[in-house]
């Protein structure tokens, strides 16, 4: 048990902005007795744990990992294969490209759909966006962009932070090639740029392993969906109704492959 | 909602009794029946693509148990990493007090709407009630929770709360009931899932785009980190998390897991035991604000309302590890025949029949005669991601009712008589008869795994020994109690007969 006054708020680091405001434990009315409940439910939990030793630390419970960190044995095309399948699955549109087909590529996308504008991320490199007609207007990410101006834009473009082949999901991280979260939720049609093999891994504990908690993190497994009308699935109920996934590399990748 | 808050399921008959006006109700069970047969098998495949589940389960339940033998320890760090993130956190020892902070975090704002995340804590603790009565309005964005709402219904399912409705019902519902509550349903609405979704699209998009406060819950928090996960398939929850200025997180003590890593071991169990999915759609997570990208002010409320009492009881505690995944339901004969109002809490299932006399106390009629809603046939435990021994929970919860003992309530150890006397008592027994009277409830269980043959009922515990004693009950060392039933009763006599 940690020895420590309960009602202590000793525990909030220094320098943090918030600690000093005391509403962070009963907002508004200080007679709320937010303080107060603080410790009365640490005072609970002490006591609750009676039966726990005093001198058992959280380390001494154990927790055996003899899970597996990945599922097979794959070599790293295979592991992109893997998550090509696993992304179509569960309805992403899969296309592979070479560095130099990328931005034709990118570009018959957007026309495809019809796209007049596409928002941008402040960090997307520039040559990714070089075929499209300048007639698609760019929305570039920034923090004037409201809700509602997103509402108006057909279609985003971004790069991730890493993909897992064994769930197929890829997870962005919010940085500069990718933009606010907000930018991959409103518009309807989301183009995520995947680097392969690099970007790729094979599962859950080695896509954690890569990621900043620091960072707010967005996995997505397919687009937008839902069961819960007698449990048929409906892509696209609040999030983007399409996702295209290109995976793009330099080794040998073939030629655009188009839809799987 | 109808009712106040914190007496939203209150005033519910007893198990027995609900029960047996819901396995009346065909449409509910056909629905329950199709639902949880279709989820059950889908999430047999999914499971079975990992073949080291079982050491995933297990390091489940271990990393559970750490956190919950060291909780306060746990807490203080979680707390301590929230705030250095920039977030404010705030404590809840019972549902009152968390309805006030977080409508006084509401007000503070000045906002009148809020849009809210699917979440058992708030359901629980009745929040959208409280909030109405001062003038706040809650949307729930959730498709199936939108649809409960709309139609001043109860959730009864924890993965999908309006399972019980089918899609004539659900467009109904909206061509009568949107109009009040923002954007209409469009003009000649059909009741084709796509055009229902897409209808729920566009009346919430309006609420999205436009809102200022969010109000979620959360899967996990992340001691170590202060990171919140809210894990979500609609992408409802993304909208909620990121749109607003102000977000205000209620969540139970018992979510936090020590470190980012353990997340690892929950993303690989939760999807699969829920959705059957490998993944689900949406995972979100987030550690206190982040500049120009989400709200700006973010409220993280630590619910109590009873976990510590639960935590206090040495076999019940484990009840405490349940990640909400569902699959204990989707499993149960007695849920499936029963459907999810008949456990009269936002938890239903087997887990609500261990969780809600926990949290709640075993007081009214109603919450003494859960422990008694279950066959015993040990499905729920096999299936539970967490390993959470619930038979075992549900025979020590039976022994409370009927003979009383040591608890804590509301942090104080006590003693309490036998549930209410006779009137617990009573209920007990109905409901014990109820699982008893019928018998495809017991025959469509699993078969009893091994290891929870000790519960076969050579008498029944509780207020059932008395039924037991006059009855000849098996010896059943081998033998599983569906299996006996059907050799003593067979497959005529009443297991033909209809209930409806
Ligand atoms: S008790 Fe286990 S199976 Fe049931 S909802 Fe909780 S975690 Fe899932």
């Amino acid at each position: 048990m940690t020895p420590q006054d309960p009602g202590s708020q000793s525990t909030q680091r220094p320098g943090t902005q918030s600690t000093q405001n005391p509403g962070a434990h009963s907002p508004q009315n200080p007679d709320t007795q937010g303080p107060g409940s603080r410790a009365l439910v640490m005072a609970r939990i002490r006591r609750a744990l009676a039966d726990v030793p005093r001198a058992e630390t959280p380390d001494a419970v154990p927790v055996e990992r003899t899970y597996h960190r990945v599922h097979g044995d794959r070599t790293p095309t295979e592991t992109v294969d893997l998550l090509a399948e696993h992304l179509a699955d569960y309805r992403a549109i899969v296309h592979r490209a070479d560095a130099p087909s990328l931005p034709a590529l990118i570009a018959r996308l957007l026309a495809d759909r019809g796209a007049t504008s596409v928002a941008v991320p402040p960090g997307l490199p520039d040559s990714w966006l070089s075929a499209v007609p300048d007639a698609v207007r760019r929305v570039p990410d920034t923090a004037e962009l409201t809700p509602h101006d997103l509402d108006a834009v057909s279609s985003v473009v971004t790069a991730c932070a890493v993909a897992i082949a064994e769930t197929g999901t890829v997870v962005l991280d919010a940085a500069p090639d990718q933009g606010r979260r907000r930018i991959t939720l409103v518009p309807d049609h989301h183009i995520c740029v995947i680097r392969v093999p690099d970007q790729v891994v094979d599962s859950v504990p080695e896509g954690l392993e890569r990621l900043d908690p620091g960072r707010p993190l967005t996995w997505i497994s397919g687009p937008s969906a839902t069961s819960d009308i007698e449990l048929d699935r409906v892509e696209g109920v609040h999030g983007p109704r399409t996702l295209e996934v290109i995976l793009t590399g330099s080794p040998a990748g073939p030629e655009t492959a188009g839809q799987s | 909602m109808s009712g106040t808050h914190q007496a939203t399921y209150l005033g519910m008959p007893a198990f027995p009794a609900a029960a047996d006006a819901s396995t009346r109700n065909t449409q509910l069970r056909a629905n329950l029946r199709h639902a949880t047969h279709t989820i059950r098998a889908k999430r047999a495949t999914a499971v079975a693509e990992l073949d080291d589940w079982s050491p995933l389960r297990a390091a489940g339940a271990a990393i559970k148990d750490r956190t919950l033998r060291h909780l306060d320890h746990y807490l203080e760090q979680l707390e301590s990493a929230v705030t250095a993130a920039g977030g404010h956190v705030h404590w809840a020892a019972d549902a009152d007090e968390a309805n006030r902070i977080v409508t006084e975090l509401v007000q503070a704002t000045g906002e009148r709407e809020v849009v809210k995340v699917k979440s058992m804590a708030t359901q629980e603790i009745g929040l959208n009630g409280a909030l109405a009565t001062a003038g706040i309005t809650a949307y729930e964005t959730d498709l199936a929770e939108l649809i409960v709402q709309l139609g001043d219904d109860l959730p009864s399912h924890i993965l999908v709360p309006a399972i019980h409705r089918n899609r004539g019902e659900i467009r109904d519902i909206f061509a009568e009931k949107m109009a009040e509550w923002g954007r209409p349903a469009p003009e000649g609405l059909t009741d084709a899932p796509a055009d229902l979704a897409e209808a729920a699209r566009l009346h919430l998009r309006e609420k999205f785009l436009n809102a200022k406060v969010g109000i979620s819950g959360a899967n996990f928090m992340v001691a170590e980190t202060g990171t919140l996960v809210v894990v979500e398939s609609e992408g409802n929850g993304r909208m909620c998390l990121t749109l607003p200025e102000t977000l205000i997180s209620v969540v139970g003590i018992e979510k936090v897991v020590p470190t980012f890593q353990d997340l690892e071991v929950f993303l690989q169990l939760l999807p699969r035991s829920s959705t059957a999915e490998r993944m689900n759609p949406y995972t979100s997570t987030w550690t206190g604000t982040t500049d120009a990208d989400g709200p700006r002010t973010f409220h993280l409320v630590l619910l109590d309302n009873g976990r510590t009492d639960t935590l206090a009881d040495t076999v019940g505690r484990q009840a405490l590890r349940c990640i909400r995944c569902s699959a204990c339901l989707n499993v149960c004969p007695v849920y499936e025949r029963a459907g999810g109002h008949a456990y009269g809490s936002a938890y239903p299932g087997p887990i609500g029949a261990i969780l809600t006399p926990q949290l709640r106390g075993i007081q009214s009629e109603l919450d003494a005669s859960l422990p008694y809603a279950s066959s015993l046939c040990g499905a729920c435990y096999e299936v539970c991601p967490v390993a959470i021994d619930i038979p075992e929970v549900l025979v020590h919860l039976r022994e409370r009712v009927v003979e009383g003992g040591p608890v804590s309530i509301r942090g104080t150890r006590t003693v309490i008589k036998p549930a209410k006397g006779h009137a617990a008592e009573r209920a007990a027994m109905r409901a014990a008869r109820w699982a008893l009277d019928h018998p495809r409830v017991l025959r469509t269980g699993q078969r009893l795994a091994s290891r929870t043959r000790r519960f076969h009922p050579r008498r029944l515990p509780g207020p059932g020994r008395a039924w037991s004693d006059t009855r000849e009950l098996p010896k059943v060392p081998e033998e599983s109690f569906r299996d006996w039933w059907q050799r003593t009763r067979g497959e005529s006599g009443t297991e033909g007969r209809k209930t409806t």
